[in-house]
């Protein structure tokens, strides 16, 4: 098995995974293969899409997430809400009561995301000024695009926008804020509330950054039910109105898509669906693409709408981010009512750290370092394709023929794992049956392959 | 290792198939992505060309360890006049492949910025045959 290097959220809970094998058959990068009825996941090729989380019947991939009462070992412990959470709520309970409630279960502060981007889309387009600039620069925003690019296209690292999302620049706000105060970083604790697995990862294992400055992440699912809970039963009779600003609409329709390509400088595309995305990017390392300035490609269908952690409808969601009319106008003094000054006082300051390094390629793709030892072992996957049976069953334990042949080749898998292999090994007399169910219970574990033997009769 | 792909004269929407496939074995060679980016812009512009130009065409690549070669051969009207297509901006394209965005005059000088060694012969009434060479940077 090849090894995990990467911090991933999610994570596949062997107690109760059932080997259904569902998740491996929409891993985008074929990440998950099923060993002794139970999947596993190849660490290097995770993109923390979530697709396997969508998928799963039995809850069995999990999103490893902060404990809620993490944020108590904090003094000052601020929120930092995306605007898609307000989303996920009916259009009867209204931001300022969400935010109210959000101090009510222990918050001190509230801030939210999306200020961030004011910062962001003027540094965006000073960035695509800048000479020797690779075309079309490639959003930052969504982590599992940025490892998806690492993984899978190389050659376009080079195209990835080397900025902070605006989370990173909300976060770098508030801890230049906390300063101001006289608060330590030891003594303020940013949470932010995801709505994705990909963002767990980014924040605890940053790419092109050294360390988040963000202390924990609060899945999106649990703190809605936290939420909810509290609006539904308190009749809203202590909605003290405490934080509320009204973000403008651009900065509140960011996370969702055609939130960013807009606003960036030239021909723009905004694409989402990571399929879709898989499907633009190999056209655009293809050079079939030309002239296009700006792409904003984002994991989930309805981009953060859609988050993998949402409850809301997607649609909806994106819905009510886009009716929503601005009711209190933005505050004309620089003092922010929750006690954060306008992000444009820290504009010097957060300036100096919005950019982040060079985004490193992790190719999943080449079968070895060597030049010479990859063409032998393609030369030996291309032989082993033309002995299976181009099904893509997925009995092998393996997404594909295609996936189980690259296996082998790196002896990762056998190929009588092959089911088809198996019985011509057999009528060959070079397999015992036992042997052969030996396989299959090693791939599929003894549940599946004892079902119809324990049974007395249809 | 050899590879062998067939183009078909006039089927624009697969155009890049060939360079696209290219692409992916190199990849999974672990070929500097540079270089991918050379051989693929390379290979797509000689396959348009004859997509737009000829009846049909094969491209034959050999790799090993230091270099590419793709030989693309097409059976078509072939190439009066071979230093004139080599001039950027010439093109014998029709109305119809321009309109669908090729045709600009790009492709044999592109080929050619992007190659260490090409050779264009052709016989016109039946064919071209394009040579290129792409050195891989270690």
């Amino acid at each position: 098995m090849e090894q995990n290097n990467f911090h991933h959220a999610l994570k596949i809970r062997e107690d109760l995974c059932i080997g259904c094998s569902h998740c491996m058959n929409v891993c985008p990068t074929e990440a998950i293969r099923v060993r002794h009825g139970k999947a596993v996941l190849y660490g290097d090729r995770c993109v923390d899409c979530g697709e396997c989380f969508r998928v799963c019947p039995v809850s069995a991939i999990i999103i490893d997430h902060d404990d809620f009462n993490f944020i108590f070992d904090y003094k000052y412990r601020i929120a930092l809400v995306p605007a898609v959470f307000t989303g996920q709520f009916p259009e009867d309970v209204s931001p300022q009561q969400i935010f109210s409630v959000l101090l009510d279960l222990g918050f001190t502060h509230v801030y939210e995301v999306e200020n961030g981007t004011a910062l962001l889309q003027e540094a965006m387009n000073e960035y695509a000024d800048k000479p020797g600039i690779s075309k079309p620069l490639i959003s930052s925003f969504c982590p599992a695009i940025v490892r998806l690019i690492q993984v899978k296209f190389p050659a376009l690292v080079d195209n990835i926008l080397l900025l902070k999302p605006p989370l990173d620049i909300s976060a770098l706000h508030i801890r230049e804020e906390m300063r101001r105060k006289g608060i330590t970083n030891e003594e303020a604790g940013i949470f932010y509330i995801t709505p994705c697995a990909a963002k767990i990862a980014a924040i605890k294992d940053p790419v092109g950054e050294d360390k988040s400055p963000i202390s924990g992440v609060i899945n999106m699912d649990v703190l809605f039910n936290k939420v909810y809970r509290k609006v539904k039963t308190r009749n809203n009779q202590s909605c003290s109105l405490p934080v509320y600003t009204d973000l403008p609409a651009t900065a509140r329709c960011w996370a969702l898509t055609n939130g960013e390509a807009p606003l960036a400088k030239g021909r723009t595309l905004a694409i989402d669906e990571i399929n879709n995305v898989i499907d633009f990017l190999e056209k655009l390392e293809d050079d079939e693409i030309n002239d296009v300035d700006f792409v904003e490609l984002r994991a989930c269908d309805e981009s953060c709408a859609g988050g993998v952690l949402t409850v809301s409808n997607r649609f909806l969601t994106a819905e009510r981010l886009r009716n929503h009319k601005t009711t209190t106008p933005e505050p004309s003094d620089s003092e922010h009512p929750d006690g954060f000054r306008h992000i444009r006082e820290n504009h010097a300051e957060i300036r100096k750290n919005i950019t982040i390094e060079e985004v490193k390629p992790r190719s999943i793709m080449k079968l070895d370092d060597n030049i010479a030892e990859a063409m032998r072992k393609m030369e030996k996957v291309n032989r082993i394709m033309q002995l299976l049976p181009m099904v893509d069953c997925g009995v092998c334990g393996a997404p594909s023929c295609q996936a189980l042949a690259r296996d082998i080749a790196l002896n990762q898998a056998n190929l009588h794992d092959c089911v088809f292999i198996q019985k011509i090994l057999e009528q060959k007399g070079e397999l015992s049956l036992e042997e052969s169910i030996k396989i299959m219970q090693e791939i599929w574990g003894f549940g599946k392959t004892n079902k119809y033997r324990d049974l007395k009769g249809l | 290792m050899h590879f062998e792909f067939q183009v078909e004269g006039g089927n624009f929407s697969k155009a890049g198939t060939a360079s696209s496939q290219l692409k992916k074995i190199l990849k999974q060679l672990n070929v500097d992505s540079r270089d991918i980016k050379r051989v693929v812009v390379a290979l797509y512009e000689a396959e348009v060309n004859v997509v737009a130009h000829a009846y049909q065409g094969v491209i034959i690549i050999d790799i090993d360890t230091e270099k590419i070669r793709i030989r693309i051969e097409d059976e078509g009207p072939g190439i009066k006049d071979i230093d004139l297509a080599m001039q950027q901006g010439f093109s014998t394209a029709s109305e119809l492949v321009r309109e669908m965005g090729f045709g600009a005059g790009m492709g044999l000088p592109n080929i050619k910025n992007n190659t260490d060694e090409l050779t264009v012969t052709s016989e016109v009434g039946k064919g071209t045959n394009v040579h290129m060479l792409i050195n891989f940077s270690i």
